[in-house]
């Protein structure tokens, strides 16, 4: 019998950002427009793996899921061990702008959850002739803190089964169970401290109130989805933040939390289809 | 039933969790659950239940205490909750719940104590 081997290819890309040398892990499946998907906070490109092996998607885009620098299995840059990890606006936009660049892709769709949303948003902002379209799930320009992040790192507290359990609840009732552990079983999995690193740029750094004003979606479309069970970027986050942006399309998705992409593939597929259909 | 009946009723359905028992195994400490102006005093000893007791103990040490109104559990407890009632840090988010105390080991073992406050949605609903 012939091996069941799933469609997307993984490897190592070698780049400079900010001028500091690093290893990504990127995999990537299809071809056509040149599609960027940006994995949450404290996880990794696995949360894509259904997209990446989605023909229906595959055979008009090229999808492109990299580990962020510190998260799966792109390894932090020489000398982590002297710092503590913090992801920033600025960190955050020079990581994707300077994969995008070492790909060679020109003008590549970039679709991004949670702080991957955020980072969207931002893109829009700075950024927007660089691309061809850009989807923000489960973002807003702001959302209200729900925890302490101090609990993510410190040694009495186990931080993976922490983050885990902290963002379990913001999986759908409806997730397929499978789907739900699969998505904890990466935030188990996480590097020591990078959940609350990302965090920064989360809470601290990355507050876009205001900002979002100046999106022009004539220059790039932009695209909000947001599930209706995540409490974290709430439904009224997100269309607080459209509520903004002249010509931005916002969707709410019925049944869906925190994690569309992996907690209900399936269900998420519904939604982004038309979505991708707009694109190509 | 009420809320607090239906939280009476978690003895029986621990006991018959064996995977949430075994996930609790490393956990001894007493906590407090309200469930609306009904506080609970709960006893974990390697994560089973020795001892559940409803209604007001004096001067009853307890190492961390989480409250939510009847309206938050009632809502909590459906089968498949709305949204924005459906965890524990989703009540509190809307200011329906609150917890207290040392917080230190409700954090580490905080998916064992999320599940184990879920229990009653097992319940046939009206029960």
């Amino acid at each position: 019998m012939a091996p069941s081997l799933e469609p997307m290819i993984g490897r190592y890309l070698k780049l400079e950002i900010d001028g500091v040398p690093h290893r990504l892990y990127v995999e990537e499946a299809g071809q056509g427009i040149p599609l960027v998907c940006l994995h949450t906070a404290g996880a990794d490109n696995r949360q894509f793996r259904h997209l990446l092996a989605d023909p229906e998607i595959t055979r008009r885009f090229r999808v492109l899921a990299f580990d962020m620098p510190w998260h799966g299995k792109s390894t932090p840059p020489d000398g982590w061990e002297r710092g503590e990890y913090r992801l920033t606006t600025q960190s955050y936009t020079a990581a994707i702008r300077a994969f995008c660049k070492a790909m060679e892709l020109y003008r590549p769709a970039v679709m991004g959850c949670s702080i991957g949303g955020r980072i969207v948003l931002n893109l829009a902002i700075e950024h927007a002739a660089e691309f061809r379209a850009l989807i923000a799930l489960e973002a807003a320009d702001f959302q209200q803190p729900w925890y302490d992040t101090s609990w993510l790192h410190r040694p009495d507290v186990h931080g993976g089964e922490v983050s885990a359990a902290l963002i379990s609840g913001l999986i759908a009732p409806h997730s397929p169970p499978v789907n739900r552990h699969e998505t904890l079983w990466m935030y188990m999995q996480s590097g020591p401290g990078v959940f609350k690193g990302d965090l920064y740029f989360y809470r601290v750094d990355g507050d876009l109130r205001d900002k979002v004003k100046a999106i022009d979606t004539k220059l790039c479309p932009l695209y909000l989805l947001t599930g209706e069970y995540d409490f974290s970027c709430t439904a009224e986050d997100t269309l607080r933040t459209a509520a903004q942006i002249p010509g931005v399309e916002v969707q709410i998705m019925k049944e869906v939390g925190h994690f569309p992409m992996s907690e209900n593939p399936a269900k998420f597929r519904e939604y982004i289809l038309p979505v991708l259909a707009k694109i190509s | 039933m009420s809320p607090a009946d239906r939280f009476a009723q978690l003895p029986a359905l621990l006991a018959a969790d064996a995977d949430l028992l075994r996930r609790g195994r490393w956990l001894t400490v007493d906590c407090r659950i309200d469930v609306g102006d009904d506080p609970f005093h709960l006893s974990l000893r390697d994560g089973a239940l020795a001892g559940l007791e409803r209604g007001p103990r004096l001067m009853r040490s307890t190492a961390f205490s989480f409250r939510a109104t009847s309206e938050a559990w009632a809502n909590y407890w459906r089968p498949i909750p709305a949204p924005g009632w459906h965890d524990v840090f989703a009540l509190t988010k809307r200011g329906a719940a609150s917890m207290e105390g040392d917080l230190r080991p409700l954090l580490q073992n905080l998916q064992y104590f999320k599940d184990l406050l879920a229990l009653p949605r097992r319940l046939p609903e009206g029960s």
